[in-house]
């Protein structure tokens, strides 16, 4: 939480973005919201459209919270923090039901349930709660893009092995290995990279790896 | 009342065991992780779960049939249901510190963790999406919550023998948790089938 003071001082909107996509990725490196991370990654085009889905809320969520930040009482802002995300999810939710049912109907339940994502209500307590804006909105930005980022490797590799395709296009005229589509397959998958994030970050930046306490 | 009887089992079976919610769903995955260093906090942890899950699960569905359908807000579905299981949360959290400090003392702690739990949310949903009634709100609720229990305690059992395993440095902590899990997860898939829901 350290990174999170330090860009707060200093509000720099490209480093607060970076900073979202790669050392605070919400996935690999912080373990949090890991749910629908592995329930829609089956392809890219699901992976994708979730990956909007929050980063659209997470932005939001933030800029919400931030424009609100003097009139919330400290002492109830747990529920108002909930009832402001449950309200843009309840966005995102129709508005994917409007515009695309075939994709609704198989990642409708995720999409709802961005609601209970601790991603966004620990960016809407640390981050946008304390910052004007303008930082907020670009925090938002960054912590759903290093999500969608994070999304959208992990659909890569099961699609490309799962169906040998890539956004529903054959590549691989082979037959593909059926398991990287089951549950399975996003266990391994997840696991797989996290461990190559940790190892990337005790090679080259000397972290001690440990990826993520495990929190919702 | 026999095919009533047939129903209410194949929910709690289908929703326990064949889609159980941690290993083919993925949902509450970050309880689910969290909480499984050690078997002691495996079990309370799924007993205290247990319990909300039904309770909120047979609230939620009375707000849902009684008010939501009624006034045409099922649209609200979401907040309603956030609502619903924070509020009765807090407030089971407030009566058990009152009533039995002993038990506040062992299973107060999961309490504050379960609010924001993704299976919370979701089994009222389900509920609310397949149209169940009542009492198949409440097995789906209980199902869950069993399933929920048995992965907890699989998982913690196996984490406390990976405690001593000479894992490579990169994959300590999550990234062998999740590989763990995907093999428990393959062996899960071979449920699959046994009652098409």
């Amino acid at each position: 939480m350290g990174a999170i003071e330090a860009t707060a001082g200093r509000p720099n909107s490209l480093q607060i973005v970076i900073s979202g996509i790669f050392r605070e990725n919400a996935i690999f490196r912080m373990a949090i919201s890991l749910c629908p991370a592995i329930a829609v990654t089956t392809g890219l085009k699901t992976g994708f459209l979730m990956g909007i889905a929050v980063v659209f809320v997470n932005t939001m969520v933030n800029v919400t919270v931030s424009l609100m930040r003097k009139v919330i009482h400290p002492r109830i802002r747990m529920p108002i923090y909930m009832l402001i995300i449950s309200g843009w999810v309840t966005v995102a939710d129709l508005t994917l039901a409007a515009f695309s049912r075939d994709a609704y109907k198989q990642m409708g339940l995720y999409i709802q349930l961005i609601v209970a994502f601790a991603s966004i209500l620990t960016r809407a307590e640390n981050f946008a709660s304390k910052n004007k804006v303008i930082p907020s909105f670009f925090d938002g930005i960054g912590i759903g893009t290093g999500f969608f980022f994070a999304l959208m490797v992990i659909s890569f590799f099961r699609e490309l092995l799962g169906k040998g395709a890539l956004w529903g296009v054959d590549i691989i005229h082979a037959k593909p290995l059926l398991i990287a589509l089951l549950p399975t397959g996003g266990f391994f998958a997840t696991g797989l990279l996290m461990g190559f994030f940790n190892w990337i970050d005790i090679r080259f930046y000397g972290g001690k790896g440990a990826g993520g306490a495990g929190g919702h | 009342m026999d095919r009533e009887f047939a129903k209410l089992f194949e929910i709690f079976v289908a929703s326990a065991i064949i889609n159980n919610f941690v290993f083919t769903r993925f949902l509450g995955l970050c309880i689910f992780f969290g909480v499984t260093k050690k078997v002691e906090t495996a079990v309370g942890m799924s007993i205290t779960f247990t319990a909300v899950m039904m309770i909120s699960a047979a609230m939620s569905w009375v707000i849902f049939t009684g008010i939501m359908v009624p006034l045409d807000i099922t649209f609200l579905k979401i907040v309603i249901f956030i609502g619903i299981i924070a509020s009765f949360v807090q407030a089971s959290d407030t009566i058990m510190r009152k009533v039995s400090p002993g038990l506040y003392y062992k299973l107060g702690v999961y309490l504050a963790l379960i609010s924001t739990n993704c299976i919370m949310l979701a089994v009222p949903l389900i509920n609310a999406g397949e149209h169940y009634g009542f009492i198949e709100s409440i097995t789906l609720g209980l199902g869950s919550g069993i399933g929920f229990a048995i992965a907890l305690i699989i998982m913690a059992s196996i984490r406390e023998k990976l405690e001593l395993a000479d894992v490579p440095v990169p994959f300590r902590g999550m990234p062998i948790a999740f590989v763990t899990t995907g093999l428990i997860a393959l062996a899960f898939t071979g449920f699959a089938g046994i009652i098409t829901m």
